[in-house]
């Protein structure tokens, strides 16, 4: 056993803890708790596969803006939990089956056509992070600069559509 | 040799993703099937960086950085949405939402 | 044929103005009379000098010819009918026969025409309609133009094609005052002659036609004339018979020869100038054309030539006959028509074809003049009639407004004669007339040529031609000798009879007292047609050195060698002739009719004069045997067959019936409602239970939809798994 593994098997099974932490809890808020480790849990892997710049992104923008959005909206709608319903009964172990179904399928596929010789190893402390960071920005201000222009008129429109939709109207009437 | 084969990512991967799924299909509060969705597209993240992490190249972990600026844009707009809707009915239960059924 | 030398010299190039000529003046009047208001005066010129022109292409043709040494040549004009081996053009033959027929046909039709512009303005039954009038010319014409196809056409199809016209413009023409009878009285008398003869040429034209499929079936698929003689001269004899036989049928329906000839004294209800031209002159002298084109061919079988002489003697005999017991003046000269047509079909059918042309051409002259002339008694008469029954309904008015008023009294003449007589009266019956010579001496002595040519008394034409004929039946066939001398002696004697009972004794009624003399442009062509009856006999006189007809012809018909005059022959003939006359005097001369008296022939005849004065009963026999039969038989036809069996039962039981029971039962209820019905609903049913099954499948819910997609992938992937 190597020590990557180890650190590998622990996080995963942090991960797929709060993974089904998040989709099982009662309470919305929990689920969004269990998220947000969830999402530190797969930077930290990021930070493991050499890939710094996105690790750092992965715990700003999900882990921070989107959470603390999500965390907000809850709060804000008092949806914590919802009463229990009726609808759709055998939707629960339908679904149960068919994700099964589905892990061993995929699982099966992975491992048949198995790459072990295709190996990662983590990146030692002497890793120059700026120079990876530093090739990554050449490429994607040259090669990728127009999906990133194209990125930020998205960002744009879709703050655009955010205010848009949830304006109030001056004279009472809602939108 | 500290090596961890790429499989074990892509199956870890496998595996968040069909957690994820799986929330989609029996939550009914919308918000936690938004968070599924952010979970699902953390396990593709999780697989474009590995391979790049493989094959050396920065197009995956460009690929990934597309995918959270689009994910963020999404969160803006569906919870607003999701807001919008709350207002019009009091209630976000998707089970509710069922105006379209045939 | 020697094409394009020929026509480069002479006038061959005008042929095709044969037809276009009248054509022109046709649709000259057709189109401008109405338009440009054309007087009844410039509608007959036009008419005339379009028949004119006819006249003058026909000479320059003729003098072509000569020159051209009486060699025939064929003048292409346009393709007709050209399938497999059947090549049918609108070639005109312009050959020294053609060109005789070309002038008789349109030199008599210019006069004629002429003499119509005084006679249809005085026609009793015209009503001064400007259409009718014009219509009148409009049929003149177009019967010039259909002859001049029949005699110039270089085919029998060609031939045919101008046998027909003719045959639709004689129709037309008798039938011209459809509406009425000769006496102006509404009636369908008139369009009855007309059917009557359109469908007995009907049956003649069905001989002309089966000779026409014989000829093309076994003599060279052709009925270009040259072609047809030259593949006859190998043709079975047995063919050419029935060829020539069926041909016949034609001839008697055309030419009114026995058993067909019963059209022609009924064709007599058209106008006057119709009766001349189309039934006297021109016409009915086709059939004899026909023959005598077809001479070739009858040459080769003696015994049809034979059976065509007896049926030309046998008709000259037996209407001549008829025509002694006649009392109207155009019926006795129809009836002489069909005797001298007999003479002609006779000496043609004897291989005399020169004797037939040169009496074909003698008679258009004399015959013509005859009718004419009658139409000129006739019209004195009428007018005779009009100003004594003016006379005395106007005696106090004076004989100044009487002339004045005459114009508007013409239309209502039925009323007051009807009123004044008690019957109508008929301008044509003889028995009206007496002393005609005093009041119209001009027609008089015309009338008198005319029949001294017909009854053959020399030097007038018809004594030339009729003589000729005698001769070579005397050479040939004596019974028809024997019978031709007889029916010239019963000529004579009718004629005779005509002549005393109309011009001479005392005027029987008060019309034939006041009768008037005929206007200039009635007399003047009937001078012409006078002079040329006395003449004509030069065409051909029987003399060494002369025989010009003879010799002209014979480059059409080969060599035929003058006949001299054969006095014992001649002599008969003319004496029996004047004998006639003689005995016509003691019984009509000598003691003139009286009024209401019985003809005097009746009491010592007994009933073979009553068989005269009713045609020898034929009509009625023809109703009897033919007609009557057929009427029945339709009937039959048509109540019990066409009606009771076809209508009743066949298509009203069966059919129908039938029908009936398909659609209600078996399409209706079985096949269309409880099978295509209920194949449709079901579908309809059928698609509404699936869409209600499957439209829960559309819960709204929208975990469900994103089941389904996970169901599709959980699919997808098992497929690429196990595949």
């Amino acid at each position: 056993m190597n020590s990557d593994l180890i650190v590998f098997i622990v996080l995963a099974i942090v991960s797929i803890a709060t993974a089904m932490g998040m989709v099982f809890s009662r309470n919305a808020v929990y689920s969004a708790l269990f998220l947000v480790l969830n999402f530190v849990t797969v930077a930290v892997f990021y930070l493991l596969l050499g890939a710094p710049f996105i690790a750092m992104s992965q715990i700003t923008v999900y882990g921070g803006a989107i959470m603390v959005l999500f965390l907000f909206v809850i709060m804000l709608l008092g949806a914590e939990s919802l009463a229990p319903s009726k609808a759709l009964p055998w939707q629960r172990p339908l679904a149960f089956t068919l994700a099964l179904v589905l892990v061993v399928e995929s699982v099966y596929l992975i491992v048949s056509r198995a790459q072990p010789n295709l190996g990662i190893t983590a990146p030692d402390a002497s890793l120059n992070t700026m120079d990876s960071l530093r090739q990554m920005a050449m490429e994607l201000f040259s090669k990728y600069l127009l999906p990133f222009e194209v990125t930020s008129i998205l960002l744009l429109v879709a703050m655009v559509g955010a205010i848009v939709l949830t304006k109030q109207e001056k004279n009472g009437r809602e939108s | 040799m500290n090596t961890v084969p790429v499989d074990y990512y892509v199956i870890l991967s496998a595996v968040l993703f069909t957690i994820g799924a799986m929330g989609v299909l029996i939550r009914r509060n919308p918000l936690i099937i938004f968070m599924s969705i952010e979970l699902m597209l953390n396990a593709a993240n999780l697989v474009f960086v590995a391979y790049a992490s493989v094959f050396q190249s920065f197009s995956g972990q460009i690929f990934v950085f597309f995918v959270i600026a689009v994910a963020a844009a999404e969160v803006a707009v569906g919870l607003a949405l999701i807001v919008q809707i709350f207002k019009a009915k009091k209630n976000i239960n998707v089970d509710e939402l069922n105006s379209l059924k045939g | 044929m020697h094409l394009s030398e020929s026509i480069s010299s002479g006038f061959f190039f005008l042929a095709p103005w044969l037809v276009f000529a009248p054509v022109t003046g046709l649709l000259i009047n057709l189109i401008f009379s109405k338009s440009f208001k054309f007087s009844e005066n410039m509608v007959g010129a036009v008419a005339s000098l379009a028949s004119g022109a006819a006249f003058i292409v026909s000479a320059l043709l003729a003098y072509s010819v000569s020159l051209n040494h009486g060699e025939a040549v064929s003048v292409p004009f346009a393709q007709w009918i050209h399938i497999g081996t059947l090549q049918l053009d609108w070639t005109f033959r312009v050959d020294s026969l053609s060109t005789t027929m070309m002038l008789v046909v349109s030199g008599v039709g210019t006069l004629i025409h002429i003499y119509a512009i005084g006679y249809m303005h005085e026609d009793v039954r015209f009503k001064h309609e400007e259409g009718r009038f014009t219509r009148f010319f409009l049929f003149l014409n177009l019967f010039i133009a259909a002859m001049m196809i029949l005699v110039s056409g270089d085919s029998y199809m060609m031939l045919f094609v101008g046998w027909e016209g003719v045959g639709l413009c004689s129709f037309l023409l008798i039938g011209f005052w459809f509406e009425m009878d000769t006496l102006a009285r509404p009636s369908w008398a008139n369009s009855n002659a007309a059917k009557k003869a359109f469908i007995t040429n009907r049956v003649g034209d069905f001989g002309f036609l089966i000779a026409g499929f014989l000829m093309f079936w076994y003599l060279g698929n052709s009925f270009q004339f040259d072609k047809v003689f030259e593949a006859a001269k190998t043709a079975p004899p047995e063919i050419i018979v029935a060829i020539t036989l069926f041909m016949l049928i034609g001839v008697a329906g055309k030419s009114a020869q026995i058993p067909l000839y019963i059209w022609l004294p009924d064709a007599m209800a058209g106008p006057t100038p119709v009766s001349a031209l189309i039934h006297a002159a021109t016409m009915v002298t086709a059939g004899v054309y026909l023959v005598t084109r077809s001479a070739p061919l009858y040459t080769l079988v003696p015994q049809a030539q034979y059976i065509v002489a007896m049926v030309g003697a046998g008709t000259a005999l037996f209407a001549a006959t008829i025509a002694v017991g006649q009392y109207d003046i155009k019926k006795v000269l129809a009836y002489s028509t069909i005797s001298q047509l007999g003479f002609m079909v006779a000496a043609v059918g004897m291989g005399a074809y020169v004797a037939g042309m040169f009496h074909l051409i003698t008679h258009a002259f004399f015959k013509a003049l005859l009718f004419l002339s009658a139409g000129s008694v006739i019209l004195g008469l009428e007018r005779g009639h009009h100003a004594h029954a003016h006379h005395a309904a106007h005696d106090d008015n004076g004989k100044k407004k009487k002339e004045g008023k005459k114009k508007e009294e013409h239309g209502n003449h039925d009323d007051h004669g009807g009123v004044e007589h008690g019957e109508t009266f008929d301008p044509g019956d003889m028995r009206n007339m007496g002393g005609m010579r005093k009041t119209m001496p001009v027609t008089f002595w015309l009338y008198m040529i005319g029949t001294l040519a017909l009854a053959g008394i020399f030097p007038f034409a018809g004594f030339w031609s009729k003589d000729e004929i005698l001769l070579d039946a005397s050479l040939h066939f004596s019974s028809v000798y024997w019978q031709l001398t007889i029916a010239a002696f019963f000529t004579a004697f009718y004629m005779g009879r005509q002549i005393w009972m109309v011009f001479f004794g005392e005027a029987r009624t008060d019309a034939a007292k006041h009768a008037q003399e005929s206007p200039k442009v009635m007399t003047l062509p009937l001078v012409v047609l006078a002079v040329l009856s006395v003449v004509g006999g030069a065409l051909n006189l029987p003399f060494e050195g002369f025989h010009n007809l003879t010799h002209w012809l014979s480059h059409t018909l080969g060599e035929v060698e003058g006949l001299p005059l054969n006095v014992p022959v001649a002599g008969i003939s003319t004496g029996l002739a004047l004998l006639a006359i003689l005995i016509s005097w003691f019984i009509y001369g000598r003691n003139p009719l009286k009024v209401n008296q019985p003809d005097p022939l009746k009491k010592p005849l007994g009933f073979i004069f009553t068989g005269m004065e009713n045609k020898w009963f034929v009509d009625e026999g023809y109703f009897a045997v033919i007609i009557n039969p057929f009427k029945k038989i339709s009937a039959f036809l048509a109540d019990v067959i066409d009606w009771r069996f076809w209508h009743d039962f066949v298509h009203d039981t069966v059919i129908l019936g039938t029908y009936n029971w398909l659609s209600e039962i078996a399409l209706n209820e079985y096949a269309d409602q409880k099978g295509i019905d209920a194949f449709a609903n079901w579908l309809g049913d059928a698609t509404q239970s699936v869409s209600a099954t499957l439209r829960k499948l559309q819960n709204g819910f929208v975990r469900s939809y994103a089941l389904s997609v996970l169901l599709g992938v959980v699919l997808i992937l098992g497929y690429l798994i196990f595949k």
